[in-house]
């Protein structure tokens, strides 16, 4: 559990949260907490999002016209705040992940070569 | 555009349904977990957070945060500030007394020197005048503006005007009219279109024309109550019948300078005999205005072509004769330009010191604040949001003080314009406009700015431990040194300012005490007209009624002595003759004959002005039409061409109008006629007195619808009123006009002066009143924050007058600092006010020494009380304050 718990922390990088939030509505509209909840199964329950971020950040995204949002009721007859992508939020989807693909192409490059110093 | 403080609320509503529909949602995936519903909620609550900062966090994103810390400043500042009343009073008066200041005074600047000239194109117009040997603006001869408005090549188009007054009858009684000869183009060429009926016509203008006149709408109204069927009546001016042709707007204003006219006539119409002579002047100026895109320059260039013709084709007439141009922008405000400046430098001061005392009181009470400063840092409160409050509180302040500031300079503005209605030209033209609300609003924000930076500055610097460690007295030395360099400041300020309203003061003075020549006191002036019906009388009837006149008005009760007056009038109307000495060869043309002021007056005119009498005689009843012609010069006259010679019994050559020849019966004083300054800077001095009863023929019949009279009389007579009656029993067809006493036209040529003397000492005491408030602020606050420390003194054994002595001498000290600082700046800055100076120094000792004696003796008087009571105090309940 501690384990478990120290893991959950490792810290996202500035960015990566509207990353994924971007790329979680790709596949449809969701609520906030379904937000979370996706990005914490497909992150194998190591990525939690924290409430307190990931509110802001739907509203700094919505703000920025990324994302629309909506009330409708959810399948199990809960009032819910819904949000979807936007055409603009599809191109800034495209951004974020052709640089987030920079970012780990590079840094993986840094770490492999590093590896390779090790072991020689 | 994002409105971020509409629909807050329901968003708000929103985005805590948004957050329990979160924690729902959790509660129940985690329901499934746990073995309770309540445990669950527990654990998704603890999950979630802190629900109130996520949902302030989440406000954020939304914008409009700026807005929101804005508002909630200015509602706190507000409350402080009200919680507060006495020094929220202190505050805004101060304020309100240097913003209002200076509002009011840039409304005078707006009005008079920044708004354009109410004509079309006024960049376009020029002032033309004729510049001859004693005047460098001397006036144009009818035909020599004729030929220069034909000759020229630079203006669109020329007029010339001239003052002048009619005796109007055949309506209501008789009455004197005050008018203007204009020539064709004037309306036209200043963009004025008549109310109703039609401008004067090319070529109506010259002599021979019909009659005909333009009436003011003043004029329409009062006589014909604005019936358009006045156009094509017939007015009786001078006795000769005018046909109306058109009405004058009410808001034409000749200039902003003249008095107001009340009807236009042709200068055709003037019947003076010698318009047409070109060597005559008459007192004609020229307006044009300038084709467009000619400069000043080129039109200098293209007037000089013209006059060296005209020169070259009437030798006799116009040799030495130019064409002078002048700007009207400059000749209308060229003389009061500098000392508008000058002013508005001054009361620039008075805010300064307004500001600097609001400074002090901030910081004053900022050390009463500290405390809670230090506790909002310590709460988390960054060092810019508490400058960015007290910035709020400081413009809170000046916001309220320059409203207040504008109504006072709505106010003040009236006021100040009452004190001298007649000398400041374009009066009527200053009020607030959007300009001077822009200069409101923007002087206050940079009050608000300056004045309240320095003490946040202060205070947000101060670390939040050390104002907490000492329990909110704050009271380092380094405050008051700031508070003591401020208030030394004030001073050095404010002496500037007395010292420029001393050297006024002494100037005024002195200017009183100039001797002009003659005696001004129980002297008035009065202009006088015989019945219309005498107009064209011959000049034996005009004589004989005149003769009448004076018996009637020297027998009125109160009167002293008279005397009739023609030609020129000390202080007021100057008029010259050419001559040249009896032996002499008559000059070959007129600008090569000598000139003289001439004054034509009767045997009583020494004693009506008090006039001294230096050798031979003055004039004697039995100098009159019968009698050998006679004169009378004055000492500049004798110095100049009788030197060293008596000049008593020679003869002098007149050529005015009827060639005299005059023998020398006396010399008098000189008289100063320009002004009483600067009289000996302009060249013509001399001065020739000649009988009123010799006057030549044709003068003497044109004096019948105007001539002035002058009348000294006991002390405080009601003269005038005596003067009327004795008038009216003759006839109701004659006018006595325009009175005026002597004192009143001496007063008038300093009126300028007596402008800025008054509010440079309005000025002056506003900064004296406000520096002593801040000495007394700032000493009263030492003595509180040090009241412990006096009671230990006391209790010590320090007598009282030590004590008072110990604080007083804090009050000199900062004194003596910026007494010191305001003699260093005084100095270079009192040049400044140059030519209103007038017979005393910039650096005048004695100035010098009274003012900083009077400020030393306010900022100790303002020290007194805080002293008394430090010197009062007793010991026991000093050291138990807190």
């Amino acid at each position: 559990m501690a384990k478990q718990q120290y893991r959950n922390r490792i810290e996202l990088l500035q960015g990566t949260l509207d990353l994924m939030i971007l790329q979680t509505l790709q596949w449809g509209p969701h609520h906030g907490y379904g937000i979370s909840q996706a990005i914490r199964n497909r992150s194998g329950e190591i990525l939690q999002v924290d409430t307190g971020s990931l509110y802001p950040a739907l509203h700094r995204l919505e703000r920025q016209k990324w994302v629309a949002s909506e009330w409708k009721v959810s399948g199990n007859k809960q009032r819910a705040k819904y949000y979807r992508l936007t055409a603009a939020g599809k191109r800034q989807l495209a951004r974020e992940r052709s640089r987030w693909q920079q970012l780990t192409e590079a840094i993986g490059g840094v770490l492999d070569h590093a590896g390779n110093e090790v072991e020689s | 555009m994002n409105f971020p403080w509409l629909g807050r609320k329901q968003r708000t509503d929103e985005l805590n349904e948004e957050l329990e529909s979160h924690l729902t949602m959790a509660t129940e995936d985690l329901a499934q977990r746990s073995e309770s519903r309540a445990a669950a909620a527990q654990a998704a609550r603890r999950e979630m957070g802190n629900f109130l900062l996520i949902r302030e966090v989440t406000q954020d994103m939304w914008g409009g945060r700026w807005w929101r810390d804005l508002l909630e400043d200015v509602q706190y500042g507000l409350r402080v500030l009200w919680k507060n009343p006495r020094f929220l009073t202190v505050a805004v008066v101060t304020l309100a007394l240097g913003i209002g200041a200076n509002t009011a005074l840039f409304s005078v600047v707006n009005g008079v020197l920044l708004n354009p000239l109410p004509y079309p194109h006024p960049e376009e117009l020029v002032t033309l005048h004729e510049s001859k040997p004693n005047f460098s603006t001397g006036s144009i001869s009818f035909p020599n503006f004729l030929d220069w408005q034909k000759d020229n090549q630079t203006f669109s188009s020329m007029a010339v005007q001239r003052g002048t007054s009619f005796i109007l009858s055949g309506l209501a009684e008789a009455e004197q009219i005050d008018a203007q000869f204009v020539s064709s183009d004037f309306f036209r060429q200043l963009g004025v279109v008549p109310v109703i009926g039609r401008d004067f016509a090319p070529g109506e203008d010259l002599v021979g024309a019909a009659p005909v006149t333009m009436i003011t709408a003043g004029f329409w109204k009062r006589k014909f109550g604005s019936a358009s069927d006045a156009i094509g009546k017939s007015l009786t001016l001078d006795g000769r019948a005018y046909t109306i042709v058109g009405v004058v707007p009410a808001n034409f204003d000749l200039l902003g300078t003249m008095r107001s006219r009340e009807l236009y006539v042709p200068v055709g119409q003037w019947s003076n005999p010698i318009l047409m002579n070109r060597a005559a002047g008459l007192g004609f100026h020229g307006i044009g205005r300038l084709k467009p895109g000619v400069t000043v320059a080129q039109a200098r260039t293209d007037m000089e072509r013209v006059a060296r013709n005209l020169a070259e084709t009437y030798p006799d007439s116009d040799k030495g004769i130019g064409a002078a141009l002048i700007p009207l922008r400059e000749r209308v405000l060229g003389q009061v330009e500098p000392f508008l400046l000058l002013l508005l430098g001054a009361v620039g001061f008075v805010l300064l010191i307004a500001g600097v005392n609001v400074a002090n009181l901030l910081l004053a009470r900022s050390t009463g604040r500290a405390h809670e400063f230090a506790m909002r840092m310590a709460l988390g409160a960054g060092r810019g949001r508490i400058l960015r409050q007290l910035l709020t509180e400081s413009l809170l302040l000046a916001a309220i003080g320059g409203g207040l500031g504008v109504l006072l300079a709505a106010f003040g503005t009236k006021a100040a314009l009452r004190v001298l209605p007649e000398t400041l030209p374009r009066a009527a033209e200053v009020g607030i406009d959007a300009r001077v609300l822009v200069f409101a609003a923007g002087v206050s924000l940079l009050a608000g700015i300056c004045f309240g930076l320095l003490p946040a500055l202060k205070i947000s610097k101060s670390g939040a431990q050390s104002a907490l460690k000492e329990g909110g007295r704050g009271g380092s030395g380094t405050r008051h040194r700031v508070q003591r360099a401020l208030v030394a400041a004030e001073m050095a300020l404010a002496l500037v300012l007395l010292i420029g309203a001393g050297l006024m003061i002494r100037t005024l003075g002195a200017l009183w005490n100039v001797n002009p020549g003659f005696q001004p006191k129980n002297v008035l002036t009065f202009g006088f007209a015989l019945p219309s019906a005498m107009s064209g009388a011959n000049a034996d009837s005009v004589r004989a009624a005149l003769r009448e006149v004076h018996e009637k008005f020297a027998a009125a009760p109160g009167i002293q002595a008279v005397s009739f007056s023609w030609g020129a009038l000390p202080l007021s109307s100057d008029d010259e003759w050419l001559f040249w000495i009896d032996g002499q060869a008559k000059p070959a043309n007129d600008n090569d004959m000598n000139w003289a002021l001439n004054y034509v007056v009767e045997a009583d005119y020494l004693r009506v002005m008090g006039v001294p009498l230096k050798t031979g005689r003055f004039f004697t009843r039995q100098d009159d039409e019968h009698g050998q012609r006679v004169a009378v010069i004055d000492e500049a006259l004798a110095s100049k061409f009788f030197p060293g010679i008596d000049p008593v019994g020679k003869r002098l050559h007149l050529n005015n109008g009827g060639d005299q020849v005059v023998e020398i019966v006396g010399v008098v004083g000189h008289v100063k006629q320009w002004s009483l300054d600067a009289d000996q800077k302009e060249s013509l001095q001399a001065q020739l007195y000649t009988p009123f009863m010799q006057l030549p023929d044709k003068a003497m019949a044109q004096s019948a619808p105007g001539v002035s009279v002058l009348v000294r009389s006991e002390d405080s007579a009601p003269v005038f009123e005596s003067i009327r009656q004795a008038s009216a029993q003759m006839s109701n067809q004659q006018v006595v006009f325009g009175a005026q006493t002597m004192n009143d036209i001496i007063a008038n040529s300093l009126a300028e002066r007596r402008f800025s003397m008054t509010l440079l000492g309005i000025f002056a005491g506003v900064a004296l009143v406000l520096a002593s408030v801040g000495i007394y602020g700032v000493i009263s606050y030492v003595v509180g924050q040090r009241t412990q420390e006096i009671g230990v003194r006391i209790a010590m054994g320090a007598q009282r007058s030590q004590v008072l002595r110990l604080v007083l001498a804090q009050g000199a000290a900062m004194s003596a600092i910026g007494a010191a600082i305001g003699l260093g700046a005084a100095l270079p800055l009192t040049r400044l006010m140059g030519t209103l100076l007038f017979a005393v120094s910039a650096a005048d000792p004695m100035t010098y020494f009274c003012v900083v004696a009077l400020l030393f003796g306010v900022s100790l008087a303002a020290c007194w009380l805080p002293a008394w009571r430090a010197a009062r105090l007793n010991p026991v309940d000093a050291l138990r304050y807190e």
